[in-house]
């Protein structure tokens, strides 16, 4: 039975790995096996070395691809990460439970939406005819239909905005988790010394969930470079597409449109080390700060 | 005078809890806020989906269909790609999840025996894999070659193991009395038998919680269906919206002109979004039964974790 889960994680988890090799391919033909003989020779014959990867750092893309990756992970760091443990600090100060229950129920719901629903959602709001534009006319702000997804400036804006109204609730369930955890008597000790209830937020509360936002804050940080490609997809048009075009996005379209399998899995690898010495030096100096690590 | 200043510093208990009480329906208010928030977007598109489409272009509706119809349903429901579509949407969140659990909770069940041969590099072949993998293109090559491309089984096959959800299969089989596979194993009873027979029907709980995640995971994946499937009869429906809202967005790139004019672009959206609607019906429906098996499970893996 063991046997069976090794066998699996060989061939999914541990032949794409080894398939990195096509990174230092010339050109990688799909119709070429990675199980063959010859494919195995070309790192060391006919290799092309770090080549694609310098190539990369070269491509006229690479500048606006790594802003668009960075800008958009670090808005969803700087906003989308502290609301969730607002969102689950407020909501622990609800006095009645089931009014708490109720706002909990329905925060999460998003999370089960696809990526492919809220997209249809945002292309109906954020369409030149749409709600949004209703709105505004309504308001007099505007008085020709913006069509949001086809203007570039507004691209990251929709992605913040829509990865927030999505995970706000879910996020803030591990936070919830970790205040639940709190011990009760240190809230009372305050109560009888005279702290309000924001003085207890400060003083017993956040203290004590300090752990579990730097945990998360690594993991945060180590993701930097990881876009959530199904949203982006589903957002991505050629009229947004200079401020839409992500490493992960790019990485796509030079495979599924170019065929250039090599260039593509060289720039994944790319980002993975990156995204790995990121991870790495989050630990490190959250280790330092905090005594808080990851390994 | 005195009294004022002592007053400014020291309120009195009845103002701090006046004080405490506004601050808490200040709260709530934004509470109730967040959820219509959270709530508006989901019924404004039933509302929409259930509006003569022609009607929906003038603009102006907010909270209730104007002309009420069922239309952009029926349409739905006749039009034979998105019944197709629907119907492998159907079956590979069946035999994916179906697949997985087991397939993954009788990998856990022997991982979890620590007196296993050769268990700590099973562990360590496993721990790896959360943290290293190949990548999108290295995986993809992988999924031409060994000849699931464009196959249905390119839903299941791939998913059938997580090493993430086997930790949690694992640190529940653990927690289970020795005893009761000892005397299956006097028995003589295989080990095989003994996961079938005793631990699996013991262990609904983490097999329900772990289902519904594989589960919503598979009904809400377009993905796969964009990047390992070419035949337009393999596409589950999220696939299928998924090129429906591109196509859309791209057309309007193309001819950088304002959509929703031609009678034909309106009531194409009045299906797409009856289509979205029959696609999240489901989720929504068993949601508020099952929210409390999601919770578990996210606190499980974040223990874990």
């Amino acid at each position: 039975m063991a046997l069976l889960g090794v066998i699996w994680m060989l061939v999914f988890n541990y032949a794409p790995m080894y398939g990195i090799i096509v990174a230092f391919k010339k050109n990688y033909r799909i119709t070429e096996s990675l199980f063959s003989l010859s494919f195995l020779k070309t790192p060391w014959a006919d290799s092309a070395g770090f080549q694609h990867f310098i190539n990369f750092v070269k491509d006229p893309e690479f500048g606006n691809v790594l802003a668009n990756t960075l800008g958009m992970s670090i808005l969803k760091l700087l906003i989308g990460f502290p609301l969730p443990i607002a969102f689950a600090i407020m909501l622990n100060e609800l006095r009645s439970p089931r009014f708490k229950r109720w706002v909990q129920t329905i925060s999460y719901l998003p999370h089960f939406l696809s990526w492919v629903v809220l997209g249809g959602i945002l292309t109906t709001w954020l369409s030149n005819t749409g709600l949004v534009n209703q709105l505004l006319m309504l308001a007099g702000l505007t008085k020709e239909g913006i069509t949001f997804l086809a203007e570039p400036n507004y691209f990251w804006g929709i992605v913040v905005i829509s990865d927030i109204w999505k995970e706000l609730g879910w996020s803030a369930i591990i936070y919830l988790a970790a205040i639940v955890g709190i011990d009760p008597e240190l809230y009372e000790a305050a109560t009888v010394d005279g702290a309000g209830r924001f003085r207890q937020i400060f003083a017993i509360t956040l203290p004590s969930i300090k752990g579990t936002i730097t945990i998360l804050f690594i993991l945060a940080v180590g993701n930097l470079l990881n876009s959530n490609f199904d949203q982006i997809l589903v957002l991505w048009n050629p009229l947004n597409a200079s401020r839409a075009n992500v490493i992960d996005i790019y990485v796509y379209h030079v495979a599924m449109r170019s065929m250039r399998y090599s260039y593509a899995s060289a720039i994944g690898l790319f980002k993975s080390i990156v995204a790995f010495v990121l991870l790495f030096m989050a630990d490190r100096v959250t280790k330092k700060l905090n005594d808080v690590s990851l390994f | 005078m005195n009294s004022v200043s002592q007053y400014r510093h020291r309120p009195s208990l009845h103002r701090q809890l006046t004080l405490a009480k506004a601050g808490e329906r200040v709260l709530e208010l934004f509470m109730v806020l967040v959820c219509f928030v959270t709530l508006y977007p989901i019924w404004y598109t039933v509302v929409l989906s259930l509006n003569e489409s022609a009607d929906t272009m003038l603009g102006g509706i907010y909270w209730w269909p104007r002309k009420f119809t069922l239309d952009s349903y029926k349409a739905v429901f006749m039009d034979k790609n998105i019944v197709k579509a629907f119907n492998i949407t159907i079956w590979r969140t069946l035999f994916a999840t179906v697949g997985s659990v087991f397939f993954t909770s009788m990998v856990a069940y022997a991982f979890s025996k620590r007196y296993l041969m050769g268990h700590k590099f099973y562990m360590m072949l496993g721990t790896i894999t959360m943290f290293f993998g190949g990548g999108l293109i290295p995986y993809f090559i992988l999924i031409k070659n060994i000849g699931l491309y464009d196959t249905f089984w390119v839903y299941v096959i791939p998913g059938l193991f997580n090493f993430w959800n086997a930790l949690i299969f694992m640190s529940f089989f653990r927690e289970i009395p020795t005893a009761l596979e000892e005397s299956a194993h006097i028995d003589g009873a295989n080990d095989f038998t003994i996961f079938l027979k005793i631990i699996l029907p013991i262990s609904t709980p983490v097999l329900a919680t772990i289902a519904l995640f594989v589960g919503v995971w598979n009904w809400n994946d377009y993905f796969m269906g964009v990047i390992f499937v070419n035949n337009p009869d393999l596409q589950p429906i999220q696939t299928f919206l998924y090129r429906v809202i591109a196509s859309a967005t791209a057309s309007r790139a193309v001819v950088a002109m304002p959509v929703g004019i031609s009678g034909g672009q309106v009531n194409s959206q009045s299906v797409q979004l009856a289509t979205m609607v029959v696609t999240t019906a489901p989720i929504i429906v068993i949601y508020p039964f099952l929210q409390k098996y999601f919770v578990k499970g996210i606190m499980i893996g974040s223990i874990k974790g």
